[in-house]
């Protein structure tokens, strides 16, 4: 059994596609068995919906009168900066990115209550957003300050765009210090206190399609609420990790980058974050149809979250020192059932990624699918796999001659 | 037997009054201090449970009251922005009285004002300002 893209487009135009979600799909092959599934199944829908730092939007606030070039200056978008490295009205708002005057940890642990994240998430909302630039002044680009409101549907371009999103796989977090720590991971208690995850699992984009066979640059995907592109493998993107038999890596692995149309998404999918001691960022939600286009492809999106390992890595230590080593691998259902046991101790569980959304993702996208609003892609190059030799290196820190004075 | 958490605002003058010794004595009641801030001269409040006889448990407030303390029950402090949440159950394991539950089938969180005891663990924890609690 065989099919390609352009014959399950042909499908969804004739509304006959049949389209499941990543949830669905294991026991509708469970029902009807592997073979017969494989061959009804057009395509599988996933989704997920986390926090995911390396985010951003770049803009093109138009040029005002008489012209004024933040390229190379200063650009503030609610307080919060932007990157003005670009060309003259460019400008890339990131979802870290803080105000100036925020405390950020001296009063330990910081809020972070408002930061690139929650701009973004006001762009998107439609709500003006305060913007003030500064430059130095050129013969061409005279002006040297700029104060007003924009708004998204004023903007020439508004671009999500996201250099690494869609972790597949991630570790979960505890803490084996005496004290409560503060982390990307949330706030750990000490001594076991809790552990924190953050997959979608057997929802996840890059689980189900776990060596990147159908997902590729090029590949159309729910961005935000709206449509986007996968553009590049992410940054870090790891895909030689180990394994399981079912090739699903144990440990963080593959990452995407991906972009779409900002004005065409919505607040529901993209939010601003605050982590208590740690920084703001954007919550983004994505989901990457798969295309059944044969038996192994098929296969790989009946993954549970029974069958999903990850690894258990001390915040307070072993993460922060980069030390080798996990306390120990523990499964995606077990996270999910609320509790885990860490050397014989009871330890609750709390999940940074929602499942109930990313399942909401996966049924939105499957009805955009059925109704056919939604067609599949062709990707126009792959992901590097776990055949690769592709890898995320440490840095490899050289000492600086010293100066003399 | 009667269970009831409230949040006492007293004036400064009361502050030096016995009133959870009048509580217990009394009133026979069981009193948790759940949360409190008291600075001599200065308004004081208080978040307690108490727990009796339903009779001394209304006593006990028709006491609190004579002496010019408000009382208002705790849930009201206490909201929880549905609209705002993303079920992602971050706050679960954080929550020390169960107050923040998530459903086995569904995967979406909910909240049980009666469990909560606003000790605030999930306002810091939660990153989308679920939780807001006025006191």
């Amino acid at each position: 059994m065989t099919k390609t893209i352009k014959e399950i487009n042909e499908r969804i135009k004739k509304g006959k596609a049949v389209v499941v979600t990543a949830e669905e799909v294991i026991e509708l092959a469970d029902a009807k068995g592997f073979k017969k599934a494989a061959q009804e199944v057009d395509v599988v829908t996933t989704g997920t919906f986390g926090p995911m730092c390396s985010s951003g939007a770049y803009l093109n606030f138009g040029h005002s009168k008489p012209r004024i070039k933040v390229g190379g200056g200063t650009a503030y978008l609610n307080n919060v900066p932007a990157y003005t490295g670009l060309a003259a009205v460019d400008i890339y708002i990131g979802a870290t990115a803080l105000p100036d005057d925020d405390p950020r940890n001296s009063v330990y642990p910081g809020s972070f209550s408002y930061g690139g994240g929650h701009v973004i998430e006001d762009l998107v909302s439609g709500k003006d957003v305060r913007m003030s630039g500064t430059s130095y002044g050129t013969d061409c680009y005279p002006r040297k300050a700029i104060e007003t409101w924009i708004n998204i549907k004023d903007l020439n371009e508004a671009v999500l765009f996201n250099p690494r999103n869609c972790y597949q796989n991630y570790n979960v977090a505890v803490n084996l210090s005496d004290r409560v720590i503060y982390t990307y991971m949330g706030m750990l208690q000490p001594r076991l206190g809790n552990a924190n995850y953050s997959s979608a699992g057997q929802l996840s984009p890059l689980l189900n399609d776990p060596y990147y066979k159908t997902v590729g640059l090029g590949t159309r995907i729910f961005l935000g609420g709206g449509v986007g592109y996968v553009v590049w493998n992410g940054t870090q993107h790891n895909p030689g990790v180990p394994r399981t038999a079912g090739g699903v890596p144990r440990s963080p692995a593959g990452t995407l980058a991906v972009m779409g149309d900002l004005k065409g998404m919505s607040p529901a999918w993209l939010k601003g974050a605050s982590f208590t001691g740690y920084g703001a960022t954007l919550t983004v939600g994505i989901g990457i149809p798969i295309p059944v286009l044969n038996e192994d492809i098929f296969r790989y999106t009946l993954v549970k979250d029974e069958d999903i390992v990850s690894q258990l890595v001390d915040y307070s230590q072993s993460y922060p020192q980069v030390q080798p080593g996990s306390l120990g691998e523990v499964n995606y259902k077990d996270l999910r059932s609320g509790r885990i046991t860490i050397n014989g101790k009871q330890v609750p569980t709390g999940g940074i990624s929602s499942y109930a959304k990313a399942r909401e993702i996966a049924q939105l996208l499957k009805r955009w699918i059925a109704e056919g609003a939604f067609f599949l892609s062709e990707p126009v190059a792959g992901i590097p796999s776990a055949d690769s030799g592709v890898s995320c290196k440490l840095l490899n820190e050289r000492p600086m001659p010293k100066t003399r004075y | 037997m009667k269970q009831k958490r409230v949040v006492l605002t007293f004036p400064p003058e009361l502050v030096e009054q016995p009133m959870v010794y009048n509580l217990i004595k009394k009133y026979d009641l069981m009193v948790s201090i759940l949360r409190a801030n008291i600075t001599a001269n200065e308004e004081g409040r208080l978040v307690m449970e108490v727990r009796g006889k339903k009779n001394d448990v209304d006593a006990g407030m028709a006491y609190l009251a004579s002496i010019g303390i408000a009382i208002q029950p705790l849930a009201q402090d206490i909201k929880w922005h549905e609209k705002k949440c993303i079920h992602c159950t971050f706050c679960v394991p954080t929550c020390p009285t169960g107050a923040l539950q998530v459903d086995e089938q569904s995967k979406l969180v909910s909240f049980i004002k009666d469990k909560c005891i606003a000790c605030e663990i999930c306002v810091k924890v939660c990153p989308y300002k679920v939780v807001e609690i006025q006191f």
